[in-house]
């Protein structure tokens, strides 16, 4: 094991594919000789090349179109998307191409795709701060991964290539400086298998991505008052693994989603739903929600300081939960 | 090779009757089937046999068929919506065909595809995609990997002339441009995107013009002329194959038929069909066949009668065959693993 940051964890991960499988190229805006709008590519053009390390121009639905139709033809592409934000621009490609071509071919053709793309926000305004994570796990047929952790991200990345399905993999910006533990040899996490990060016994918190760090922090700052919060980590969006959320339910009694989405139509809609259809006898209070503050998001620093639940709102969520 | 002068090109013609008598009855057969499998397929679907959409490209065969006969069988071949021509075409059967559009298990995409989305991937057949320019993207793609894999076949993307004005051909074409790959557009000009003249909402009428905007070549052919899209296509991919990137191709045609059924052509005027049906790509090959005594009379009349028995047979196949298993509907979702 060492300490590694969620962007070396994941640059592994890609070096690693890259070095195993000759058919695995990386394709994106700024990927090769800038290396990365974020730096997770860096050195990969000058060890890998122009074959392997395709930069492409600003067109989102030729990067994902591209990478659909050369993971048709036999290659594992990883596409890069600067930011989720510019997934609407490839939307068509996603939903209608790279997730349906298995199915309305009769199983003929596979998309052995991945889409690598960091959600995030920090005074980028209204179409650069979004969280479109729910968007992508409506749709079957896709695969939806949002790791919290260099560790999850690592091991996931390295399955999400392996697949032979249309996988998002979506990271998160303000998560690539952060440390955690790696371990030093190959491993691999499964996908659609959620995680505990916290056992507890007095409330049950579900988040994915940023957020479990912010669901960990109350959790902490509870344990002092006596609180014990289980933190569920989904790690996958699509396909849902609630099975770790029931037991903790069951346990608990109180649910508590925590995400940053807006909580219209996001993923805690579908997991208070399936809480509530699941385990309806083992809530003592409804399952609730905590997520952005449903507007665009403004420019304004202390403005935007204002659109996400941080510890200290989810501690005082969760002692009202557990009063 | 590039046409950028804004002044109207010719069409290039055929070269000469450069074909044998095997290959003049092969595409005649060809074009006589797309044309007799569509027309039954429009009385079945008359009948309430055929759901959803039925493109029919009537009309347009001798691209399809042109196309195909200058192709290498392990060319990839992406396409489309109005599909049907493409898999008949290359030699798919037909009660195949016929029972994806009925819905049954026997169909070419397990009955989960339908009139739109006909794929035979085992013979290259990429499939039929329903939004319009979507997948010219795909078909960069394809040739990447074709490219990236060393492997010499070209690929073969169709489309019509009113996926000129979406954004995909343009970043699709764009990176087969910039990548040189191994890439034939063939755009199936045949006036009208649905109901709407393309002269009325595209800046430039002529689709090979748009060519220039990549730096490719592009080329107006006449798309009725099964010998001329035979050689354009063969110039072209040979090109392309051979490390010259992209070509465009724009093959005027026409859509004898509405856009897809119940369509009330409200946009065209009864003369102006009639006008281009005397430009009937398949009389106008069985005159050219006849003329230049390509096959005898005999000869034409019996494969109508086989091509009439091979329809029947495929309508009964679809007829008779089983539907869909109901388990099937959660298959093919995602690969298990």
């Amino acid at each position: 094991m060492s300490l590694k940051t969620y962007r070396d964890a994941i640059r592994e991960a890609l070096r690693e594919e890259m070095l195993r499988d000759e058919r695995v190229l990386i394709l994106g805006e700024e990927v090769g000789v800038w290396g990365g709008t974020y730096a997770v590519t860096r050195g990969f053009y000058g060890e890998f090349g122009d074959k392997r390390i395709l930069d492409t121009p600003i067109a989102e639905d030729a990067i994902v179109g591209t990478a659909v139709g050369a993971a048709m033809g036999g290659l594992r592409p990883v596409a890069e998307l600067m930011t989720i934000n510019f997934s609407l621009v490839a939307m068509d490609q996603i939903v209608n191409n790279a997730a349906k071509i298995h199915a309305m071919f009769g199983s003929q053709a596979r998309v052995p795709l991945v889409i690598r793309t960091p959600a995030g926000w920090g005074q980028l305004a209204a179409t650069h701060s979004q969280s479109f994570e729910a968007w992508f796990a409506h749709v079957p047929g896709l695969i939806v991964v949002m790791p919290s952790t260099p560790y999850d991200a690592k091991g996931l990345l390295k399955t999400a290539i392996r697949s032979d399905n249309p996988v998002m993999f979506i990271e998160h910006a303000r998560l690539y400086g952060v440390k955690g533990e790696v371990p030093d040899g190959e491993y691999t996490v499964p996908i659609g298998v959620s995680d505990i990060k916290r056992p507890g016994r007095d409330v049950t918190i579900v988040s994915y991505s940023r957020m479990v760090h912010v669901a960990l922090g109350a959790a902490d700052e509870l344990a002092k008052t006596g609180i014990e919060c289980e933190v569920i980590d989904l790690r996958t969006l699509r396909p849902l693994d609630m099975a770790p959320v029931y037991e903790s339910v069951e346990k608990t009694h109180r649910a508590l989603i925590v995400e940053e989405d807006w909580t219209t139509c996001g993923m805690g809609a579908e997991i208070a739903a399936r809480i509530s259809r699941d385990r309806f006898d083992s809530l003592d209070v409804p399952v609730e929600r905590m997520g952005q503050v449903e507007v665009p998001m403004p420019y304004a620093k202390n403005l935007e300081d204002l659109m996400f639940p941080d510890e200290k709102a989810v501690a005082q969520k969760v002692m009202e939960m557990a009063a | 090779m590039a046409s950028t002068s804004p002044s109207r090109v010719p069409i290039e013609a055929a070269a000469g009757i450069n074909v044998t008598g095997e290959e003049a009855l092969d595409w005649f057969r060809k074009m006589s089937l797309i044309r007799r499998f569509e027309e039954r397929a429009e009385e079945a679907y008359g009948q309430g046999r055929i759901g959803g959409f039925l493109h029919l490209y009537i009309g347009e065969e001798a691209v399809a068929v042109g196309a195909m006969a200058a192709l290498r069988p392990e060319d990839d071949v992406i396409t489309h919506y109005r599909d049907h021509g493409y898999v008949l075409a290359r030699g798919i059967e037909p009660k195949r065909v016929m029972a994806e559009l009925y819905g049954k298990a026997a169909g070419l995409s397990k009955g989960k595809g339908g009139s739109m989305h006909m794929a035979d991937v085992g013979r290259h057949l990429w499939g039929g995609y329903a939004i319009v320019g979507g997948h010219i993207p795909l078909a960069a793609g394809l040739a990447l990997a074709n490219q990236y894999r060393n492997l010499p076949q070209v690929v073969a993307c169709f489309f019509g002339e009113g996926a000129t004005n979406t954004g995909a051909f343009y970043a699709g074409l764009n990176l087969a441009a910039v990548w040189k790959l191994p890439l034939v557009a063939i755009v199936e000009n045949n006036r009208y995107g649905m109901g709407t003249a393309f002269e009325r909402v595209s800046a430039v009428g002529e689709v090979h013009r748009k060519a220039s905007a990549f730096d490719i070549p592009g080329i107006r052919i006449d798309g009725n002329d099964v010998l001329a899209v035979r050689d354009a296509v063969r110039r072209m991919a040979n090109r392309s194959r051979t490390g010259g990137g992209p070509q465009l191709i724009e093959a005027m045609t026409y859509r004898f038929r509405g856009h897809s059924m119940g369509d009330p052509q409200r946009y065209r005027t009864k003369e102006e069909v009639e006008e281009a049906k005397s430009r009937d790509p398949i009389a106008r090959w069985r005159r050219t066949v006849q003329e230049n005594d390509l096959a005898t009379e005999d000869e034409l009349r019996k494969i109508g009668d086989e091509i009439d028995s091979e329809v029947e047979e495929a309508v009964r196949f679809a007829e008779n065959g089983p539907a869909p298993d109901p388990g099937e509907l959660y298959n093919d979702v995602l690969v298990a693993e």
